[in-house]
């Protein structure tokens, strides 16, 4: 009796055993031959956490969708893709560090990761050091091309030049005089100078710039400016930051600084996703400029704010960064099955020339290692989001600017070995 | 003179923000002398409370009434940094006075704990902790003098807490259930819209005002006028200034300075929290929003000179003056034909960051030749 109990338990134990084990093994393996890791690197803490959160949700989500579709097929054999998602915590040492121990401690053949230009540029001497890869989503300004970065946000000349373009010759205020407002670091300072000497070339005027310290949240003297500088109304350009953009919005529409008094905000750094923080009866007929929109009508635009939204819940939204970010998946996939290893030097080569559908519509890797996009020219409606007004073609990418005084008349090509990094034209 | 007058009144509404920060900073740094870094945590509570208010006047009960909700989220907002505040003295900062240095840690760790507390809990049951607080500090107090003699009176305090934890917890899910914006935990910044009657502009002397520049200029007022009259004319106004000017010789002559400490700091408190209100005005409302005004905070203090309304009020006016001046290159306009060098130099400062870096230096250097500020306090002083 004593026995056969003992017997009964042990089976029990094996049994469960059996059970668990093949539980684990059905997770791993299944239909996948391998696995490969990659690495994720935003803020999830401190100040940029908030934005850069949304991109980590996005990577996640392009992954798993390539994971549902059988993973990455290289060289005849499928692997199921895994991340380890590293918290840069909005500190740009920590990204360079952070960076370091996802190549050399967990070997990751590539790390998807940054937001700010301040992270970039902590991030860059270690990837080009290491002759490893980033793939960098977010629109900047540009000046820059590495051999080991890959950016698949907008450049100024996908961004600012069509935005500027269309606020002299085509807005409400067309032929005005334009005022530049920013926050004070290194992108609004670069697209100002870009879009004044644009301005100039247009005949235009501007007739006032001013910068605000990051977290400083008094614009009254910006105001007053504004309207000695512009007492009939006319074009704004806004290249500020984050919760600064609240302090501005609000308080202009105060100052009587509005459309309906002449007054056209063209905003850089404005998506959806801002929108609904600030609040649509701030920003109601002003602009923005972006390769995507959420309000682009079709199948793919469609399906991935859907898929999205089912992943992350009913009320979130999609914007650019994202968009970017979702695409840098599909590419890096593309670039890996074409080049049938996760070898970087073969990958890299692989991914100039690969084009994918992607939610803004057809985009295709250039050889200066950025993206050839659409522009949108949008106007805030009162739902939150953007009513497209214009789109233009497939607008290729200037990694250095020709309106910017110092990279006129200089280009980069990494398929090139004589071209490089930077050439004269 | 239009120009005199915007002018004017900008630099009038810059220094009223700085001025009504700045005030419960100038009762707890300047009176009782207590460096408390988690003074911007306080004012981003009282902004956090409009916030609150904002969406429960937005209930249907309520919705008649939802253009006065920013009349009553100032009171809230006193209430409740109030109460954090008077939590903060009876747990942390009774312990550390005369410790300067352990001060200022300490009150900077509760600055941290305070962002990250908005951060990772839900605004509805932060509301219901607030009320619990509310409760058990102060029901003790209204107890009959008969049942505070009894033998049975910690039952009573005991029962009390409990009390105020239920109602609390109840409230929390109430509103939690009712406001479905609050019920989640969120770092993302929110927003404060002003009431319709407070947006927009009114023309006075042919020189457009925005209202809601106008509304906080007359908070900061009314705060000004309250606390200078409370501090003037109040039996306890009297006890506070003695104990700050002689705490031994005060003690001797039976004011209870533990009383006189908590009522000093939950003003100051308080105050912080009406300058919450005013600030969500002007931006947005989010975790980070307090540290934005703290160097802005000390710096008025230390400059008007520690201890002396009157100095807090003319330096954040001074301030506001002269960032609008250099900030928004407003004396080109008085003196246009000015000499080409003097207007290029005016006009490389005439952009908002270099306006602050302007205004510091002069401080800097005002503060070396004053360096107890404009108006030093005059007459014996014990020091600690």
């Amino acid at each position: 009796m004593r026995i056969s109990r003992r017997i009964l338990a042990g089976l029990a134990t094996a049994s469960l055993a059996v059970t668990a084990t093949s539980c684990g093994g059905g997770g791993t393996s299944g239909s996948f031959d391998d696995t490969v890791t990659v690495g994720i690197l935003h803020s999830l803490s401190g100040t940029m956490a908030i934005s850069e959160s949304t991109l980590v949700d996005t990577e996640k989500m392009a992954i798993e969708e390539i994971n549902a579709a059988g993973g990455v097929k290289v060289g005849g054999k499928s692997y199921k893709i895994e991340y380890i998602v590293e918290d840069g915590a909005s500190d740009w040492p920590t990204f360079a560090e952070k960076s370091k121990k996802l190549i050399d401690q967990d070997g990751v053949p590539v790390v998807f990761g940054g937001w700010t230009s301040a992270s970039r540029k902590a991030m860059l001497p270690v990837y080009e050091s290491k002759d490893a890869f980033l793939y960098y989503p977010i629109q900047y300004e540009a000046q820059e091309c590495s051999n080991n970065i890959f950016y698949t946000g907008a450049t100024p000349n996908q961004q600012s030049e069509p935005a500027t373009d269309f606020m002299y010759k085509r807005s409400p205020a067309a032929g005005g005089d334009f005022f530049l407002v920013g926050s004070d670091y290194v992108f609004p300072r670069t697209s100002n100078t870009i879009t004044k000497a644009q301005v100039k070339q247009l005949g235009g005027k501007v007739v006032g710039e001013d910068y605000l310290p990051l977290g400083n949240t008094e614009v009254a003297p910006i105001i007053s400016k504004i309207k000695k500088a512009l007492p009939e109304g006319g074009i704004i350009i806004n290249t500020l930051n984050g919760d600064q953009n609240v302090a501005f919005f609000k308080q202009i529409q105060d100052a009587g600084i509005t459309p309906s008094s002449g007054y056209y905000v063209m905003n850089y750094s404005i998506a959806e996703e801002e929108i609904s923080t600030i609040g649509p009866e701030f920003l109601e007929g002003h602009y923005g400029a972006w390769n995507y929109m959420m309000s682009i009508d079709t199948p793919a635009s469609k399906k991935f704010a859907k898929s999205f939204k089912k992943r992350w819940g009913a009320d979130r939204v999609v914007a650019d960064p994202q968009e970017s970010a979702y695409n840098m998946v599909y590419l890096w996939k593309q670039a890996v099955e074409d080049a049938g290893t996760f070898d970087d030097n073969a990958v890299r080569e692989a991914l100039v020339g690969q084009k994918f559908d992607a939610p803004q519509g057809p985009v295709e890797v250039m050889p200066n290692h950025h993206l050839s996009q659409t522009v949108r020219i949008g106007e805030i409606n009162a739902e939150g989001g953007f009513t497209i007004l214009e789109e233009t073609g497939v607008v290729l990418p200037q990694a250095w600017n020709q309106k910017h005084p110092s990279s006129k008349g200089f280009a980069c090509d990494w398929t090139d070995p004589s071209k490089g990094e930077k050439y004269k034209l | 003179m239009e120009l005199l007058l915007d002018s004017l009144f900008n630099g009038v509404a810059i220094g009223s923000v700085l001025l009504v920060a700045a005030l419960g900073l100038a009762i707890v740094f300047g009176l009782m002398g207590v460096i408390n870094l988690a003074h911007g945590e306080l004012m981003m509570l009282g902004a956090y409370t409009t916030y609150v208010t904002q969406l429960i006047f937005k209930l249907p009960i309520l919705k008649p009434f939802y253009n006065s909700y920013i009349i009553v989220s100032i009171f809230f907002a006193f209430i409740v940094s109030g109460v954090v505040g008077i939590l903060l003295e009876k747990t942390i900062i009774r312990k550390l006075y005369g410790s300067p240095l352990e001060t200022l840690l300490a009150t900077w760790g509760v600055s941290l704990i305070l962002q990250q507390f908005v951060r990772s809990v839900p605004l509805a049951y932060g509301t219901g902790l607030v009320i619990s607080l509310l409760i058990a500090l102060f029901l003790p107090t209204v107890f009959p003098s008969k049942i505070k003699e009894s033998i049975n009176y910690k039952y009573f305090k005991f029962s009390s807490w409990i009390f105020a934890a239920l109602t609390g917890v109840l409230t929390g899910s109430l509103i939690s259930s009712s406001v479905s914006k609050i019920s989640r935990a969120s770092a993302r910044n929110v927003d404060v819209t002003a009431p319709s009657w407070m947006r927009g502009q009114v023309e006075i002397l042919g020189t457009a005002f925005p209202k809601t520049r106008l509304m906080i200029i007359v908070i900061t007022l009314i705060s000004v006028i309250a606390i200078t009259l409370f501090l003037n004319q109040s039996a306890w106004g009297m006890r506070i200034r003695a104990v700050t000017q002689n705490r031994q010789m005060s003690d001797c002559l039976g004011i209870s300075t533990e009383k006189v400490d908590i009522i000093t700091f939950g003003i100051g408190s308080g105050l912080a929290g009406v300058a919450g209100v005013a600030v969500s005005l002007l931006g947005s409302v989010g975790p980070n929003v307090g540290g934005n005004y703290i160097v802005g905070c000390f710096m008025v203090v230390v400059l008007g000179g520690v201890g002396n309304l009157l100095g807090t009020v003319i330096a954040s006016f001074g301030i506001g003056i002269m960032t609008d001046l250099i900030g928004a290159g407003r004396l080109l306009s008085i003196w246009p034909d000015m000499p080409l060098p003097l207007s290029n130099t005016i006009n490389f400062f005439a952009t908002t960051s270099m306006a602050r870096v302007m205004i510091f230096a002069l401080i800097v250097i005002f503060l070396q030749f004053k360096p107890t500020g404009l108006f030093p306090q005059k007459g014996r002083m014990v020091e600690n």
